[in-house]
């Protein structure tokens, strides 16, 4: 049975349902007596509401009730909150403005609830909603970094003077300054990394129940965390207590991290049900998603790299101002600095790295996790300046790369994170061999005389997955701890079931997670389940993000799976008369070694039940729970190198190959792992050449549909060329590093790397859409001419 | 306040009569356009008349010297159609650069005219080949029929019936996609008629939807090749300028596009 162990390319279990239409996401589900939310959001980026009248909605057919942010202000829900302290360099915690579910005063985006609609259909809710009569006195607005820091910028929160939230800094500014001093060759570049709208396939939804009797709630949501969400509803937002509060997240469509916080709608969603006594859904369009679930990215930098005679790097500058758009929302104040500029270290040895971070609130969606979350940032950041490094010193670019490369474990980088392993010289030779880089100049001069133009672009990434430990991010100002736990229930006949703290919502873990069950005991996977998502229940648990189910969630299951094998092997021991020691376990038996005597899985699993010649002493039963916080983060790790033409009249990039190199420690299901991979490289690419949020001088977002935010289709990516190196990862019992986010962190830089090498413009930001690449094209043109 | 009420007439006079009976009707065909912007409730027709159906108005006509495509012949059966991949293979590749299959199976030719999109496809072939718009009370020459953004010669409850497409000597259409939506950032219709007349048009590009391209015309008339375009420049005035392009990466779009239409037609 070992075929559907670990490293088996086993086909997902969950696809099935999934295919068939037979998931069950939030909005499938209806329920006796339910009506419908419709929110009424703010037209204008800044505004103080001067009145809200609701009388005429009310009057309107079906219209259950009409609810406004004053409401839910004078019922103390409380505002929304940020769960990670920030600290500036002077100490001083992060400015943080008021954030209620609904504005009762003052809007200050494009899209923010004021007023809700409850109806007995979504249609009626939203006729209503039109009926609602806000009037507001329209505030000057600030919608780009450069605005809202402007000297007189118009002022989001009295909180948060000049609109800074922080200014934070991480590494040894002296150190650096002195690695500048002795430098033979500084590089200096500047970069905007643009925001994306994460388009999960999935909108958000919430269904809320309010049980009067039992005082008890339940909330059927599209969470990536329903335990988190739970805590954050009880404790925070003063729903109900925990044990009154069931939160359950079924089939999720995709989530990307926009799905990790808890939004107003679904705290509106659960106040409102208590109000109107009955059950309220709401399930978010596509234009409410692009308007409201948490964007992604947004900075602009400034990086200067110090290099000596030898082309060593000597030191790393950077600042960096990072847009959290008009609120704080739930772990955005540690993506541009914990999960960000611990990671500018790259895979470089750099003996000294300054780099600070300035948060800044503008009247625009609030900006959280996406996808890489900090680390793509970390990313495009040294990857382009290691590329504008290799141009400016006139040297290959793999080659610089390799000089400076870490190649002895455990290593300590400036900004805190200490890589456990790694090989980055066997993954860039590795993607070198697989691009054919020796034969390029041919092909570079073939293109060429075909009138397109060829460039070659690298990345080396490293990001930090798994997070983490719960001591370290503590001491960083985290609000949680992040652990997972698992409890492992073999059922009387020898069927199991996993309980599950991570959440499934495109991963499969209900086939990799059955893998390493169904490995360690020589069963099929058919045979274990995994159940997640249900605060009801699931045991605490903290949910999927940063890459860390495998390594933490499943290496949970690794330590419960242990203690279950522990006491089955000695039920077996006793039921064969045998030393527990010998017991070996194959193939779905339990055997004593160098002997024909075995009893099968099923009837240790009924002896633990019917306990009735067990072990002196031992409880019966077969459950063991564990909880599993790691020693470190991972550390995946990999090299990636885009070939890409570029059409001289039209300014269009086709990527012609793509090459990803990838450390992730041990798959469990290659296949899985690849289709990871093709995601994120997708969502790199797309950020690279296709995607990004685009907001008018007014303050409205102009991307706000497919018809202008142009997503990744299948024909702008290749057919991707993926192979990996393997480091296990010493930090965890599987070896595991994690690979949901590599893809979205490597791609981009190797895309632009290589458009500006076809182009030999490297003044380009992302994304380098045909227009933009086409005006880079025409500058050296121009200068050449004068 | 938006609902509506649907009907299915059989025949066009039925069309018309019902158009009439309602206080604001609309004629639907392939609903890409209306229906999307019923759902975003930037129209609310009381009546909504479903003309996709009326057997007149489906099939396609080759004689000797025109192509006729009836106006709720969808994009799909424009595309699979053998007359209209020998007669005029240049709209059967326009076709084939509209949109994604679930767009062809359902949209329609004559949705596409009446709507006048500034940067839909067919406007430019229809204006490039000098068609012939054929409605239930007359017919319009492309030259009449488009009059800017959104705007044509139509009546309100006048129907499309057929497109009437010269056969042309040669012809031939490059798209460049709008990245996101994938209509046309910029496309270029080129056509040699049979009289010898030669007519550019370019889509996507100009504020006021299609537009004739007369530096390109005058070029090709002297030496019908891609490179008799290399130098000429194309004004960005009146161009469109939005996050998908400039108007002077629109300007340089129309001549690169043209380079190849022409490559295209042969
Ligand atoms: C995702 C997507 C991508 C698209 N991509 C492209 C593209 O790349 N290029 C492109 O050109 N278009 C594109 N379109 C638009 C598409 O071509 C539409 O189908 C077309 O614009 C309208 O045709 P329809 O048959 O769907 O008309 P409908 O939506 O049914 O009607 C549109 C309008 O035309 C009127 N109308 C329809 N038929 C007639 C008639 N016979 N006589 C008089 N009035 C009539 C209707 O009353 C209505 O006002 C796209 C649409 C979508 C949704």
């Amino acid at each position: 049975m070992g075929v559907e162990g670990i490293g088996a390319s086993v086909v997902r279990k969950e696809d099935r349902r999934f295919i068939t239409g037979r998931g069950r996401y939030v909005d499938d589900i209806k329920v006796m007596g339910m009506t419908h939310a419709y929110f009424v959001r703010s037209p204008h980026a800044h505004a103080k509401i001067t009145s809200i009248d609701v009388e005429a909605a009310k009057a309107m057919p079906g219209v259950v009730d009409v609810l406004t942010g004053q409401q839910i202000v004078d019922d103390k829900v409380g505002n929304l909150i940020c769960g990670w302290a920030v600290h500036s360099k002077d100490g001083s915690a992060m400015k943080m403005g008021a954030w209620p579910a609904m504005a009762p005063e003052t809007v200050r985006f494009v899209g923010q609830a004021v007023a809700v609609v409850i109806a007995e259909t979504r249609n009626l809710a939203r006729d209503a909603a039109e009926a609602v009569e806000v009037h507001y006195e329209e505030l000057p607005s600030a919608h780009h970094i450069a605005m809202a820091i402007a000297p007189g910028a118009p002022q989001l929160h009295p909180e948060a003077p000049g609109n800074i939230v922080y200014d934070w800094s991480i590494g040894e500014e002296k150190a650096v300054d002195e690695a500048f001093a002795k430098a033979a060759n500084v590089v200096t570049f500047e970069l905007v990394n643009n925001r994306l709208v994460p388009n999960a396939m999935e909108p958000r939804a919430a269904l809320a129940e309010y049980n009067e009797a039992e005082e008890h709630f339940t909330l059927h949501t599209t969470s990536q965390n329903p335990h988190v969400a739970r805590l954050v509803l009880s404790a925070f937002y003063n729903i109900a207590p925990e044990h009154k509060l069931r939160v359950v997240a079924p089939d999720v469509g995709g989530g990307f991290g926009s799905k990790i916080f808890i939004y107003p709608e679904e705290m509106v969603a659960l106040w409102a049900s208590k109000k109107v006594r009955r059950p309220v859904k709401w399930t978010g369009d596509r234009n409410e998603a692009f308007l409201t679930d948490a964007h992604g990215r947004d900075h602009i930098s400034k990086a200067e790299m110090a290099f000596d005679a030898d082309n060593k790097i000597l030191g790393l500058r950077v600042k960096t101002h990072a847009n959290f758009g008009a609120y704080m929302s739930l772990f955005s104040s540690s993506v541009p600095t914990y999960l960000y500029a611990t990671l500018l270290s790259g895979q470089y040895n750099i003996p000294a790295i300054y780099a600070e971070v300035i948060g800044v609130y503008t009247n625009t969606t609030p900006v959280d996790a996406y996808r890489g979350a900090g680390r793509p940032e970390a990313c495009y950041l040294l990857e382009r300046l290691m590329e504008t490094a290799a141009r400016q010193l006139k040297v290959d670019p793999a080659e610089l790369r390799r000089k400076n490369f870490i190649t002895s474990f455990p290593h300590q980088t400036p900004v805190i994170m200490a890589y456990d392993i790694g090989d980055f010289g066997a993954s860039l030779d590795a993607a070198l061999k697989a691009i054919d880089y020796a034969g390029f100049p041919a092909r570079r001069e073939k293109a060429k005389s075909e009138g397109k133009l060829r460039g070659l672009g690298f990345s080396c990434y490293i990001e930090a997955c798994g997070i983490a430990p719960s001591k370290a991010v503590g001491s960083l100002g985290a609000g949680v701890g992040l652990w997972e736990s698992a409890e492992v229930r073999v059922n009387p006949v020898g069927t199991i079931e996993v309980l599950t703290g991570s959440h499934s919502h495109g991963q499969g873990h209900e086939t990799t997670f059955a893998q390493l069950v169904a490995g360690r005991l020589g069963i099929p996977i058919s045979q274990v389940s995994i159940v997640h998502g249900d605060t009801d229940k699931v045991q605490f648990g903290m949910g999927t993000y940063g890459s860390r189910s495998a390594a933490v969630g499943m290496s949970a299951i690794f330590k419960a799976m242990e203690k279950v094998e522990k006491k089955a092997k000695k039920i077996a021991a006793h039921q064969l008369e045998a030393s527990e020691d010998d017991i070996v376990i194959e193939n779905g038996e339990f055997k004593v070694t160098g002997t024909d005597k075995s009893i099968a899985l099923p009837m240790v699993a009924l002896a633990a039940y019917t306990a009735h010649n067990l072990p002196d002493g031992m409880e019966p039963g077969l459950k063991e729970g564990a909880f599993y916080d790691p020693t470190n983060f991972t550390f995946p790790a990999g090299s990636y190198i885009c070939e890409i033409e570029v059409d001289k009249g039209t300014g269009k990039s086709t990527i012609i190959k793509f090459v990803a190199v990838d450390d992730f420690g041990r798959l469990i299901n290659p296949m899985i792992v690849d289709g990871q991979v093709h995601g994120g490289l997708a969502q790199g690419i797309g950020q690279a050449i296709l995607e990004q949020a685009i907001y008018d001088d007014t303050g409205q977002l102009v991307t706000a549909s497919f018809m202008d935010y142009a997503m990744p289709r299948a024909d702008d990516v290749p057919s991707f060329e993926i192979s990996h190196t393997t480091t296990l990862c010493p930090g965890n019992p599987l070896g595991v590093k994690g690979c949901g986010e590599a893809g979205a962190i490597g791609a981009s830089a190797a895309v632009i790397n290589a458009i500006t090498d076809a182009i030999g413009n490297n003044k380009l930001d992302m994304p380098a859409t045909p227009d933009r690449v086409w005006h880079a094209m025409q500058a050296p043109l121009q200068q050449a001419a004068e | 306040m938006y609902s509506t009420t649907y009907h299915r007439p059989a025949t066009v006079d039925e069309a018309v009569a019902l158009f009439a009976k309602g206080s604001d009707a609309k004629y639907l065909a392939g609903g890409h356009t209306l229906l999307p912007v019923m759902k975003q409730r930037l129209a609310a027709p009381s009546d909504v008349i479903d003309i996709a159906r009326i057997p007149t108005l489906i099939g396609i006509e080759a004689s000797s010297e025109t192509l006729t495509i009836k106006a709720a012949t969808t994009y799909f059966d424009i595309l699979s159609s053998a007359d209209v991949k020998r007669t005029i293979p240049a709209i059967a590749h326009l076709t084939s650069v509209l949109g994604d299959p679930a767009v062809r199976y359902r949209g329609t030719i004559g949705g596409s005219v009446a709507t006048n999109d500034p940067t839909a496809d067919y406007p430019a072939a229809v204006l490039a080949l000098n068609a012939t718009v054929k409605t239930n009370r007359r017919e319009i020459p492309a030259d009449a029929f488009f009059q800017g953004l959104f705007t044509t010669a139509l009546e309100n409850d006048e129907i499309i019936t057929a497109i009437a497409f010269p056969i042309p000597e040669k012809a031939g259409y490059a798209k460049m996609r709008n990245p996101a939506s994938r209509f046309a950032l910029t496309a270029v219709f080129v056509a040699k008629l049979k009289s010898g007349e030669i007519r550019v048009t370019a889509t996507g590009a100009s504020q006021d939807g299609v537009m004739r391209v007369p530096v390109i015309e005058q070029a090709l008339a002297a030496n019908w090749s891609a490179a008799a375009l290399e130098g000429i420049t194309i004004s960005e005035e009146g161009l469109m300028a939005d996050i998908h392009g400039t108007s002077d990466y629109r300007a340089n779009l129309i001549k690169v596009m043209a380079q190849r239409a022409v490559a295209a037609a042969g």
